[in-house]
């Protein structure tokens, strides 16, 4: 007798939560289920990030959406036998509310996820990314059919530019408008681009949607293709995304199996292929042209736009190129109507953003919200405010290219055109949040640490401007800057700005301006009374005795590496500031609070 | 980059022509054909270049001038156990800095080496996508999360 599956047991997938053993607790519960002849009743599925990661692994049980949290492999057989078998919730995986200290089970009804409207991110954590039947089931590929049947190009194009969506990728252009452009480009031969080279370091995005719902982006660049008239579409890839491309290679074959990919798509005459190329590392790949020269098997270099990708891009042919993200609002604006994306957001940012919350929060995960949120409502409501009670500092948006923001803007609605004025910007969705542990001067070096390395170094404005904006920062943290130095700093990051040929140069002193902009008291100190307030800097931190305090117990004397501290047993110890390393061993060793960094 | 001097067997070249023939020999797969080969040989030293070089009828210079360019490209063999950190934005903020020098301490080598006797390498990466477990540290294929100075001995100790 076939049996009902009665229940679903949700496993995440995701990168972090596979970091967490999650596929042994996927094997586990299956385990468990058999034990108990449970398999026709309960399934185990796989799926993509939930996006609470702080909380990971993750378990959801479907019908009655209970979400539990920091599931271990050896939870499994309580799940089973409480929840399956007898209906009760397991309630010491529950979450537990922080401010009133109460198990919630449905998630609908944590902080987290209330304020957040999922579009892009709609399948990432409730269907099985390898299974091409659940993605249909939940209106997959319908969108595809309705254009491929229903709709001229033009009628494609008029929607999503109706709609007002705008690339996610970073630049925030006109999604419509691009697709226009490369449709009016005549040529024999067009491709359809999708960039997944997600360079920020610290986003994941575009990672999550390719490892949870991979079949969306291919159906969205089948439709982009019809609109521009392409048959060929590229997805480059980092290859250090390893599980996103092991996803992506199920999904292309599962969908040309079911002829929605390959020639002759739905019976419609209409022919459409995806490949898979592969990134290596680069981050400049991720800037459009870079990205083309890089799948033509060169170095990634940019060239001067224009001509633009739309009017001559890979091979030399027109090529329209757009993010992961922004594809996989596509088939949901296409099936919805324009009205309803138009709807969301504010009057010059229309829909979603997804963004991913990292640094010194409590709530670290990936979350899609409205445009026009507030900073406030993202960090405090959402992402559970700052880690150990911590004091919010700033946060950093947009990554290499953004800056960082303060308290003053924890007000403003996020859009492109709000951050940009406030002296950052979107970028692809990267969110640190830092706290009073932080040296902003330190931040700054950390990411130009990263545009020296980045840089391709085609253009010297870039090449040797970013390298002397490190050096100067370099000297700063070692307490050896001066009020010149900042003006110098100044000025050359405008040079900067001004000349470098793409936008990794172009944007790469945005952590330095908007630093010395919001936290200018900061370099002062570094600079004039040579103090790192954050404790970060080690150059200028003093480790010294508290003479009132000690009482001569020689534990320091005895653990310095370096023997630079003096004095006789019970008497007032010493440390000789010269020979000081600064490794910290004495602060740590002294059970009298004896030691303290000035 | 420095690089070390070995010797092709015939097999090894063989085993480079047809990974070049799978992707028809064509200049514009470089970059695909490096990232099998890199996947079959583990590194790509100057004479493996040499060999991708001449299948794909292009100058050795433009293969080095690609190899070079890209970061997931090594001329120098990893460690049978590569040790990475994540120095992405939300390691960084989450103290990954101090998880490297820890590294360093420990293995005594410097990030891009291998220690004397080839069992650990250490290299860093930007964000491995599981920035809720900052700061990250990966071995091989393993991910380890929420690491600090002091479990460094701790993970070290598994390879043992
Ligand atoms: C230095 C640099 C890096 C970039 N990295 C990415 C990236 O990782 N992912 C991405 O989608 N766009 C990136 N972009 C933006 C792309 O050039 C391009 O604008 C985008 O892919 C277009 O897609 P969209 O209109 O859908 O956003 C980058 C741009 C620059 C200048
Ligand atoms: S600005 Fe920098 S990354 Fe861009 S082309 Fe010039 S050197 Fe290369
Ligand atoms: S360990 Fe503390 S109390 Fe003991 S000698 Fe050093 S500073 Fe004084
Ligand atoms: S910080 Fe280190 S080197 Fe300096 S006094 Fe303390 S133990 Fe010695
Ligand atoms: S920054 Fe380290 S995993 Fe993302």
């Amino acid at each position: 007798m076939a049996q009902q599956i009665k229940m679903h047991l949700l496993v995440c997938g995701g990168t972090g939560c596979r970091a967490s053993e999650s596929d042994q607790i996927q094997a586990s519960l299956e385990h468990e289920l058999k034990v108990h002849g449970l398999e026709n009743e309960a399934k185990v599925v796989t799926t993509g990030c939930f996006g609470f990661c702080e909380k990971g692994p993750i378990v959801k049980v479907i019908p009655d959406n209970t979400f539990y949290v920091q599931v271990k492999p050896g939870d499994a057989r309580e799940i089973v036998e409480e929840h399956v078998i007898k209906g009760r919730k397991v309630e010491r995986l529950l979450y537990t509310d922080p401010e009133n200290k109460e198990h919630v089970a449905d998630s609908k009804h944590m902080g987290f996820y209330r304020k957040q409207i999922r579009i892009a991110l709609r399948n990432c954590g409730f269907i099985d990314p390898e299974n091409v039947d659940e993605y249909l089931a939940r209106d997959g590929y319908q969108a595809l059919g309705k254009v491929l049947s229903e709709m001229t190009p033009e009628d494609a194009i008029k929607i999503i530019k109706d709609s007002g969506l705008r690339g996610r990728g970073g630049g925030g252009f006109p999604t419509g408008l691009k697709w226009e452009i490369t449709r009016k480009s005549v040529a024999e031969k067009k491709y359809v681009v999708c960039n997944a080279d997600e360079g920020d370091p610290g986003a994941f995005m575009d990672r999550s949607i390719l490892e949870g719902d991979p079949h969306v982006v291919l159906e969205a660049m089948a439709i982009c293709g019809f609109a521009i008239g392409a048959d060929a579409g590229l997805i480059y890839i980092r290859a250090e995304y390893p599980l996103a491309i092991k996803r992506l290679k199920i999904a292309i074959d599962q969908a040309r199996n079911y002829g929605l990919l390959g020639n002759d798509i739905l019976g419609t005459g209409f022919n459409f292929d995806i490949e898979l190329r592969y990134g290596a590392g680069a981050f400049v790949c991720g800037e459009e042209t870079a990205l083309i020269h890089s799948m033509e098997g060169s170095r990634g270099e940019p060239t001067f736009k224009p001509p633009f990708p739309s009017v001559e891009g890979y091979l030399g042919k027109p090529t329209n190129v757009n993010n992961v993200e922004t594809f996989a609002n596509i088939p949901p604006i296409i099936n919805k109507g324009s009205e309803w994306f138009a709807a969301i957001g504010t009057a010059r940012a229309k829909g979603t953003k997804v963004f991913a919350l990292a640094g010194k929060i409590n709530n670290v995960g990936l979350i899609e919200v409205p445009m026009g949120t507030t900073l406030r409502e993202v960090i405090f409501e959402i992402g559970g405010g700052i880690k150990d009670g911590k004091k919010f500092k700033a946060v950093q948006t947009g990554g290499p290219s953004g800056g960082c923001l303060t308290e003053k803007h924890l007000d403003i609605p996020i859009e492109y055109d709000t951050l940009i004025a406030a002296g950052s910007m979107m970028g692809s969705g990267g969110m640190i949040v830092m706290d009073e542990d932080d040296c902003m001067v330190s931040v700054a070096k950390y990411y130009l640490d990263f545009t020296v390395e980045e840089s391709c170094g085609k253009c010297s404005p870039c090449r040797i401007g970013n390298k002397r904006l490190h050096e100067i920062l370099e000297t700063i943290t070692k307490g050896q800057g001066t009020m010149e130095d900042l003006s110098k700093l100044k000025n050359l990051s405008h040079v900067i700005k001004d000349t470098s040929l793409c936008g990794l140069g172009q944007t790469s002193p945005n952590p330095v301006l908007s630093t010395m902009e919001n936290f200018w008291d900061e370099y002062i100190s570094h600079v004039v009374d040579k103090k790192c307030t954050s404790g970060v800097c080690k150059s200028l931190m003093r480790y010294v005795i508290i003479p009132e305090n000690c009482i001569g117990c020689m534990a320091c004397a005895r653990n310095c590496p370096v023997n630079c501290i003096t004095g006789e047993r019970k008497q007032v110890h010493f440390i000789d500031q010269d020979t000081c390393i600064k490794c910290g061993t004495c602060l740590e060793k002294c059970k009298f609070n004896a030691i303290a960094i000035i | 980059m420095s690089s070390i001097k070995i010797k092709l067997k015939e097999k090894d070249i063989a085993q480079i022509d047809e990974i070049c023939k799978s992707f028809n020999n064509e200049p514009g797969e470089l970059i695909n054909v490096l990232h099998k080969v890199q996947t079959t040989f583990g590194y790509l030293p100057a004479e493996v270049q040499d060999v991708v070089a001449n299948k794909l009828n292009m100058s050795v210079a433009k293969v080095y001038g690609v190899v070079t360019f890209y970061s997931f490209f090594t001329m120098i063999p990893k460690g049978r156990f590569p040790i990475s950190i994540c120095t992405g934005t939300a390691c960084y903020v989450r103290g990954a800095e101090k998880v490297l020098d820890e590294f360093k301490k420990q293995l005594s080598i410097k990030v891009g080496e291998s220690t004397p006797d080839g069992k650990f390498s250490l290299n860093c990466l930007r964000c491995v996508g599981a920035c809720g477990l900052a700061p990250v540290v990966q071995v091989g294929e393993k991910t380890y999360g929420r690491v600090s100075p002091d479990l460094v001995k701790d993970i070290l100790k598994n390879y043992e």
